[in-house]
């Protein structure tokens, strides 16, 4: 029951750091980046080929720069040219993109799975509760409330936090105010990218092996949990996603284990019917 | 006006009709080819990548209109063809697998100790018609298409009870939630036994076979006539889905051009407007939810006539942006564009673009980057650049008629096109 527990804090905590991406780049664009997910497979594939080359300490560091500059590239070449289009176009865009990650990652690979290395620090096991865990399942937690603190102060005591509060509630208006659009929506990929690169070396040091699909179905799901909390909200996204991650492997652990997938989307659609702006998620009036 | 807009619409169906008479005589003309002249061209085999190809178009001309009406005419982003679709080929398999296959304990049901479904629709039609060739034809043709009737039957009515909740979502939302129930549809039918929270457990794998493949149901060959020497006399396994889907999309258009598809439209362009206009919202949310899920379904059931075999497993979110993609290929809100981008699409990855996969010599230069995967890379690198720069598609929300009009009836030909 304990180790149920922790993989599901653990698990919850690795979707966080991925829905932070989502719901941040919904709350100013209004656009679900379906490429996120890829982006994370692709993180996780930069990996085991840099660690082929490099030690693992620089390879860690390396994967994240890389991660930030290809979301950083997404978005200039796929979202940028598509700002006054309707939504609709750029969500076509973003799943373009998703298809592209998948279909490049499967020319290099050959379609073959690949191995993720064992991070020495991360594969070690230590007890905990009685029980035997690894690391990656301990710091999952610590760092994920590092990161969403340092990130709530990035966002709420910076200059460019302020310019993004600014143009998530207002697009036109904050323009008009002489903040550079382009440069905040950029600062965002960035960071939702980088998160995810972190959550990539946490999340699939759990499995042995990854394939160019591995990223669709961690990525629905944090998509989900950043829904579940209300999109835009990045306390939201936190709570959901850990909520998410501790449902599922509680599920796991019953008789009901294949429905720990579709529990998940079954938790979306009720999560919809009934508070469609999510737990924190702000109400919104249409305007006529 | 009116007059002129009958003469003109009168026009443009002739045209249409015209086109598709054409379209149908063709293939039926070149798939008989080699038998009437032998020794014709290799690409007129029956067994050749061009009927292969044109197949799988036709069956996805189908789905991608179905996905057309909802997104493209309905304004409704779904993603949730892939569930539609599944319920379609499920329903088409179990429906008109053989008893002789599925019942016995050792048939294609083996690990579950042969199917609960004890009936065929084939066979059931044979008790009537006879087994004699002719009887033994009939029941088949009017087995399958009944049984593609109930297919989308069958996905309508889930696509209602879907409907139901999540078409009270708007716009990504609405698409995240389909997305959602497509991974739910797909997880069930991959299931083999659920618990009941009684202590009894309900079999499903007795129905669906779980994971594992279903196969031996008539596929699009079972329509070629074998003559008496064992031989085939004439191949129809590309001119009948043709007609099926021809006939399908003809009630698609149909729709479209009514007082119901006006409707869609409205609801498109503006929901709040269409409201105020007295159109019922949910009403005209679900038709069109419904009929699309129809269609998929049929379309589905088709899908696993081509491909021989079915599974569950491919039936991804990857499928639906496939269809997706085509879509806005074709352009997002024409039929003719969904017609023409499943042609391009699977032409491309299937066909046109496979020797980028093999290794290229020139001399004895080897071409750097061909090797298996590229022309997935390359095909998908064209998506983009279409999705990003042509996008409004290759068609726009032209139909066919609008191509054979000149240029200064520019505004005539748009009237027309509302009006049918």
């Amino acid at each position: 029951m304990i180790t149920t527990l922790l993989t599901g804090i653990s698990v919850g905590g690795q979707y966080a750091l991925i829905a932070i991406g989502y719901t941040m780049v919904y709350g100013i664009l209004r656009l679900i980046n379906f490429a996120h997910g890829d982006v994370f497979m692709v993180s996780g594939m930069m990996l085991i080929w840099f660690v082929s080359s490099t030690p693992i300490t620089i390879a860690v560091p390396l994967i994240i720069v890389v991660t930030v500059v290809l979301g950083f590239l997404i978005e200039r070449a796929a979202y940028l040219p598509l700002r006054n289009a309707p939504r609709m176009s750029a969500m076509i865009s973003a799943i373009g993109v998703s298809y592209l990650l998948q279909n490049v990652i499967t020319y290099l690979t050959g379609g073959q799975p690949m191995t993720y290395p064992t991070i020495p620090l991360l594969a070690k096991t230590v007890g905990i509760f009685g029980t035997k865990q690894t690391m990656a399942t301990i710091v999952t937690l610590p760092m994920v409330i590092v990161l969403v603190i340092s990130l709530s102060f990035l966002i709420n005591h910076t200059k460019v936090g302020m310019a993004m509060r600014a143009v998530s509630k207002d697009f036109e208006t904050s323009r008009l105010m002489g903040i550079k659009i382009n440069n905040v929506i950029s600062v965002t990929f960035i960071i939702g990218s980088a998160l995810a690169a972190v959550g990539s070396v946490l999340y699939f040091s759990n499995y042995s092996k990854i394939v160019a699909v591995s990223g669709a179905l961690p990525g629905l799901k944090a998509f989900v949990a950043a829904v579940f909390g209300g999109i835009g909200s990045i306390p939201g996204a936190v709570i959901g996603a850990f909520i998410i991650g501790i449902c599922e492997n509680l599920i796991k652990a019953t008789p009901y284990s294949v429905f720990s997938d579709a529990f998940t989307f079954a938790i979306l659609v009720v999560v919809l019917i009934f508070r469609p702006t999510g737990i924190f998620g702000e109400k919104t009036v249409d305007k006529v | 006006m009116n007059d002129l807009n009958k003469k003109n619409s009168l026009k443009s169906t002739i045209i249409v009709i015209a086109c598709v008479l054409a379209f149908w005589g063709l293939l039926l003309l070149i798939e008989n080819f080699n038998l009437i002249v032998p020794g014709g061209p290799k690409l007129f085999n029956p067994t050749s990548k061009l009927f292969m190809v044109l197949r799988k178009v036709i069956v996805y001309c189908l789905i991608a209109v179905s996905m057309n009406l909802l997104n493209g005419f309905t304004g409704l982003f779904s993603l949730g063809h892939a569930g539609f679709m599944l319920f379609g080929a499920y329903t088409f398999a179990i429906l008109t697998t053989p008893v002789s296959l599925k019942v016995p304990a050792d048939g294609i049901f083996y690990k579950y100790g042969g199917s609960v479904v004890h009936f065929s629709l084939q066979e059931a039609f044979q008790a009537i018609f006879g087994t004699s060739p002719a009887g033994e034809r009939i029941s088949l043709i009017l087995g399958v298409l009944v049984a593609l009737i109930i297919s989308g039957a069958v996905a309508a009515v889930f696509a209602y009870l879907i409907g139901l909740p999540v078409l009270r979502l708007k716009s990504d939302y609405l698409a995240i939630a389909t997305l959602g129930f497509a991974e739910i549809i797909r997880t069930i039918f991959q299931c083999e036994v659920i618990q009941l929270p009684g202590g009894g457990e309900l079999v499903l794998g007795k129905l669906t076979n779980g994971a594992n493949m279903i196969k031996g149901f008539p596929t699009l060959n079972s329509f070629n006539i074998i003559g008496e020497n064992g031989k085939t006399a004439l191949y129809l396994s590309t001119v009948v889905p043709a007609i099926i889907v021809t006939a399908c999309i003809a009630i698609i258009v149909l729709l479209i051009n009514s007082t119901y598809g006006r409707s869609f439209k409205a609801i498109r362009d503006d929901e709040i407007a269409a409201e105020a206009m007295g159109i019922n919202l949910a009403k005209h949310k679900i038709l069109s939810f419904c009929v699309s899920a129809f269609f998929a379904g049929v379309g589905g059931a088709l899908y696993a006539m081509f491909a021989t075999t079915y599974q569950a497993k491919p039936f991804t979110s990857v499928l639906t942006y496939e269809i997706l993609l085509i879509v806005v290929i074709g352009g997002i809100g024409s039929v003719t564009g969904s017609c023409i981008g499943s042609f391009l699409y699977i032409a491309c990855s299937e066909w046109w673009l496979r020797f980028l996969d093999e290794p290229m010599f020139i001399g004895n230069f080897q071409v750097p980057l061909l090797k298996d995967g590229f022309r997935m890379v390359v095909f998908s690198v064209v998506i983009m650049i279409v999705v990003l720069f042509f996008r409004k598609g290759i068609m726009g929300t032209k139909e066919l008629p609008d191509l054979f009009k000149k240029k200064k009836n520019k505004t005539k030909g748009k009237v027309n096109s509302n009006a049918g």
